[in-house]
C-alpha cells in the first residue's frame, strides 16, 4: 500500500479528534480508535503527529498499538486473506496452506503486499471446525482445504 | 505516624503502617531477593522476585508493592516461596543470552546474583526464544534486547526521571520487547544518551559504546603525543570499582593509575572547569550588562544541550555559548599547549575519562572542531577507565597519591564541584562575585544552591545586584524550568542544568551499583559529599585564582570572552528533528 492514504483531509480529521479529547482523562486510547478509524492503520506519521500533539512519547504510543490486537501499523489489502491457525485447522495442515499462500502472493504473515492488494493474517479459532483446515477472504469462506486448492482461490481475486 | 501489628516468619513484628511487605521485612532484617524493584524509580512489581506467602491468600504475593495491614501473616522463606523465586527466575535464564562470561555487566550482573542467591544450578526449561535486536549504531549507548529481562528499570529511569521516553515495552506476551518505538535504532530518536537507562539496567542489556581499545592503540604509537583529562566526578567514584566505599574521593590514585598506563601528559579537566567559569562567568556578566538573553543556561552537560536542542529548539539562545570544559581543554590542548610545547597539533591525541556517556556524542560534534582537528579524540567513562587500570593488572589500593601535571593540571576548588549539581552555578558565583564587588570576598559557600531538590532556586546579592538563580537537576526538572521561561513566569539571571539526577557524580558512566545498594544509600549524595571536601580541602576555591588560568589568559587568550577566547572556547547549537526517518 502506498501512502496515499495518509491524506491532508484524513489528518484534518485527526487533528480535530484529538482536540476534542484533549482534557479528558486517559485520552490515548480513544483517540487511538478514532485514528485507526480514520486512516484504516497507525504508521509511523499519525504516532508522530499525536505524541506531538498529545506531548506522549512515541515510544509508549507505539508500545500501545503493538499492544493491542486493533490496532495495526499498516492498512489491510483490498482483500483480506484469514488463515485459521486453531487446534483442528493446524492438525489439518493449515500451516502448509499459509506457506503456499505466502509463496503466491508474496505476502507475510501479518503484512500487506505494496500494491495494496492483500493482506495476510494467521486468526485463532473462527469456529469452523468442522471445515477445518478453514480460510477467508473478506466474507469468502474455503474449507476442507488442501494445498492444491490455494492457486484457485487467488486466482480469483487476481484478476 | 501509627504502626500495624504483623508476623513475618512466626514472629511478631510493630512496623510503621506506610511500608510494602518489602520494607517491613528488610526493617526488621529479614531479606527478600528483588529484581525489578529499584528504590524511587521502578516499584512495579513485575518480575515476582520477591513474592512472599501471605496467610489467607490464594497466591503469592509480590512483596515489593504489597501494603503491610494489620494482623498479615507472612512467610518469606518456605519451600513454596523458594520454589516460585526459582521457577521465575529459571525462565528467565531460559530466555536470556547466557554469554555470561563475556558480558560487559560479568561479576556486576543482578540477574547473576540473584540466580547464585537462590541456588540456581539448572534450568529446568529449554523452549523459543525471544528474537533479540542489537543496536550499536549510536555514539554512546549500545542496545542489546537478547539480555533484556523485561524489568522495565530503563524505561522507568527514561520516561520518569528524565521526561523523556525513548524507551518503552513493545508488543505483548512472548513477543514483549522494550525498546525505542519502531525498533528504531538509538541514534534516530531524541535520546540525549545519558546513560541513565545503563546505570539502572540491572543486566547488559544497555551499555556503553566501548572505546576502549582505541586508547590502548593511540599508547602505544610513537608518533603520537596522548594527554588524558579526567573528570570532576571520576574521582569521586572510580574507587568503587576497586572496592573503596561510595564516597571515597581516589584523585591521587587516579593520576598515577593514568601516569602507569602510559600517557604522555596526565592533565585535569577541573583545569578546564575553571577557564568555564572565566568564559560562562564573562559572557553572564556581559548578558546582564548589556541586555542580553536572559536567563542563561549552562552548557556544560552534552546530554541536557542535546535535550533542549531536541525539545525546545527556540530557547536556544538561552544556552551559554560556552563549550564543555571537556571540548574547552581539548581546545587549548591542541592550540596553546601544542605551541607552548612545539608539538604539532596533528600528533596530539587528546582522551577524555568522563563520567558521562554523552560526552562520547559531543566529541563528534562537528561544530566542535578547531582548524580541522577535533578538540577531544576519545572519551571513555569512569567504567571504561576502571577496565584499563584491571587490564593493565595494575593494583589500584597499592597505587601512590600521584598529582596532576602542570601547565594544565592546577585547579581550584570550584572547578572539583562541576561534578556535583549546583557546582557549575556556585563556582560562577564565585566569581561573579568577586568581579561585580571588586573585592576579594571570603565568603564563597553557596549552600542554597547544594543538595539534591530538584530544583534549587535562590536570590544571590551581589556587588548591589539582585542575581536570581535556579539549578535542575535531571531533564524533567529542566523541562519545568524551560517551561517557566516560555510561558515569561521565570525572571532569572542564571540557571544551571545539568541532565542527570544529582549531577556528573551520578552520570550514565559512572561505576554501577545494584539495587541493594542503591535501596540503602544515595550515591548521588555520597559522591557530591567526595567534591565537597576537596573543594574545603583546597587553598584556592575560586577559578580566577588560579595561577594557571591566570597565565593562560596574560600569555594566550588575553581576556575572557576575547577573540581568541571565542574562536576556541565557544561554540553554537543546532534545532534537532526528534525522529528524522
Amino acid at each position: 500500500m502506498t501512502k496515499n492514504y495518509l491524506t491532508e483531509e484524513k489528518f484534518a480529521k485527526l487533528h480535530e479528534v484529538i482536540e476534542s479529547h484533549k482534557d479528558m482523562q486517559g485520552p490515548l486510547m480513544p483517540i487511538l480508535h478514532e485514528a485507526q478509524h480514520i486512516f484504516g492503520a497507525i504508521p509511523l506519521e499519525v504516532q508522530k503527529t499525536i505524541s506531538e500533539k498529545m506531548n506522549v512519547p512515541l515510544a509508549e504510543i507505539y508500545g500501545v498499538v503493538t499492544f493491542y490486537s486493533q490496532f495495526t501499523l499498516e492498512p489491510k489489502g483490498e482483500f483480506l486473506i484469514s488463515i485459521c491457525l486453531g487446534t483442528a485447522c493446524y492438525v489439518r495442515g493449515a500451516q502448509q496452506l499459509i506457506d503456499k499462500v505466502v509463496e503466491l502472493t508474496g505476502v507475510g504473515v501479518g503484512k500487506t503486499s505494496l500494491d495494496g492488494k492483500y493482506s495476510l493474517e494467521a486468526t485463532r479459532c473462527i469456529g469452523a471446525c468442522g471445515l477445518a483446515p478453514v480460510l477467508t477472504v473478506n466474507e469468502d469462506v474455503y474449507g476442507r482445504l488442501v494445498v492444491a486448492d490455494i492457486p484457485g482461490i487467488i486466482q480469483k481475486y487476481n484478476g | 505516624m501509627s504502626n500495624v501489628s504483623l508476623s513475618i516468619n512466626g514472629t511478631q513484628y510493630e512496623v510503621p503502617k506506610e511500608l510494602t511487605v518489602l520494607e517491613a521485612a528488610r526493617t526488621v532484617g529479614i531479606d527478600i531477593p528483588t529484581l525489578c524493584f529499584l528504590k524511587d524509580i521502578n516499584e512495579v512489581g513485575a518480575c515476582r522476585v520477591c513474592v512472599v506467602e501471605v496467610e489467607g491468600a490464594r497466591a503469592l504475593q509480590a512483596s515489593c508493592v504489597l501494603p503491610v495491614r494489620e494482623g498479615m501473616v507472612i512467610n518469606t522463606n518456605n519451600n513454596r516461596v523458594r520454589k516460585a523465586r526459582k521457577s521465575t527466575v529459571e525462565l528467565l535464564l531460559a530466555n536470556h543470552n547466557r554469554e555470561c562470561t563475556t558480558c560487559v555487566r560479568s561479576k556486576n550482573c543482578e540477574l547473576q546474583s540473584v540466580s547464585e542467591e537462590l541456588g540456581i544450578r539448572d534450568i529446568r526449561y529449554s523452549g523459543a526464544k525471544r528474537e533479540g535486536s542489537f543496536d550499536d549504531l549510536s555514539p554512546s549507548i549500545i542496545r542489546d534486547s537478547s539480555k533484556c529481562i523485561l524489568c522495565g528499570r530503563c524505561v522507568s529511569a527514561c520516561k520518569n526521571v528524565q521526561g523523556i521516553g525513548i524507551l518503552d515495552f513493545t508488543n505483548r506476551g512472548f513477543e514483549t520487547t522494550v525498546g525505542p518505538a519502531f525498533d528504531m535504532s538509538m541514534k534516530d530518536v531524541p535520546c540525549i544518551y545519558c546513560g541513565q537507562c545503563m546505570v539502572v539496567c540491572p543486566v547488559g542489556a544497555l551499555s556503553e559504546k566501548p572505546s576502549t581499545q582505541f586508547v590502548w592503540d593511540v599508547l602505544e604509537d610513537k608518533t603520537k603525543h596522548v594527554i588524558v583529562q579526567s573528570a570532576p566526578a571520576v574521582r569521586a567514584a572510580l574507587g568503587e570499582e576497586f572496592g573503596y566505599p561510595i564516597g571515597t574521593n581516589v584523585t591521587g590514585k587516579l593520576a598515577t593509575a593514568l601516569r602507569k598506563l602510559g600517557f604522555d601528559k596526565v592533565f585535569d579537566t577541573n583545569w578546564a572547569a575553571d577557564v568555564t567559569i572565566m568564559e560562562e562567568g564573562t559572557e553572564l556578566l556581559g548578558r546582564i550588562q548589556n541586555g542580553g538573553v536572559l536567563p542563561m543556561i549552562t552548557s556544560c552537560s552534552p546530554g541536557w544541550v542535546r535535550y533542549i536542542e531536541f525539545q525546545y529548539p527556540e530557547l536556544l539562545p538561552h544556552l551559554s555559548s560556552c563549550k564543555s570544559p571537556q571540548n574547552m581543554f581539548g581546545a587549548l590542548a591542541k592550540s596553546y599547549y601544542a605551541e607552548k610545547h612545539g608539538i604539532d597539533p596533528k600528533d596530539i591525541v587528546v582522551v577524555s575519562v568522563m563520567p558521562c556517556t554523552s560526552k562520547k556524542s559531543e566529541i563528534v560534534r562537528p561544530e566542535l572542531e578547531v582548524n580541522g582537528t577535533r578538540d577531544v579524540d576519545i572519551s571513555i567513562t569512569t567504567r571504561e577507565l576502571a577496565l584499563m587500570i584491571k587490564e593493565a593488572r595494575l593494583e589500584f589500593d597499592k597505587l601512590e597519591e600521584g598529582t596532576f601535571d602542570a601547565f594544565m593540571g592546577d585547579y581550584t576548588g570550584a572547578g572539583v564541584i562541576f561534578g556535583a549539581t549546583g557546582g557549575v552555578m556556585e563556582a560562577a558565583l564565585r566569581t561573579v562575585a568577586d568581579v561585580l564587588s571588586g573585592e576579594d570576598l571570603e565568603n564563597v559557600d553557596y549552600v542554597a544552591v547544594r543538595g539534591l531538590e530538584g530544583i534549587k532556586e535562590a536570590t544571590v546579592n551581589i556587588g548591589g545586584l539582585d542575581v536570581k538563580i535556579a539549578v535542575a537537576h535531571n531533564t524533567t526538572n529542566a523541562g519545568i524550568l524551560l517551561d517557566k521561561i516560555k510561558s515569561g513566569e521565570a525572571d532569572y539571571h542564571f540557571i544551571e542544568v545539568m541532565a542527570c539526577p544529582g549531577g556528573c557524580v551520578n552520570g550514565g558512566g559512572q561505576p554501577i551499583q545494584p539495587a541493594n545498594v542503591r535501596n540503602v544509600i544515595d550515591i548521588r549524595a555520597e559522591r557530591a559529599k567526595a567534591l565537597y571536601s576537596e573543594d574545603a580541602s583546597l587553598s584556592v576555591r575560586k577559578s580566577h585564582k588560579n595561577p594557571e588560568i591566570k597565565k593562560l589568559y596574560d600569555e594566550y587568550l588575553g581576556k575572557p570572552n576575547s577573540h581568541k577566547a571565542h574562536e576556541l572556547l565557544h561554540t553554537h547549537y543546532v534545532s534537532r528533528e526528534k525522529f528524522p526517518l
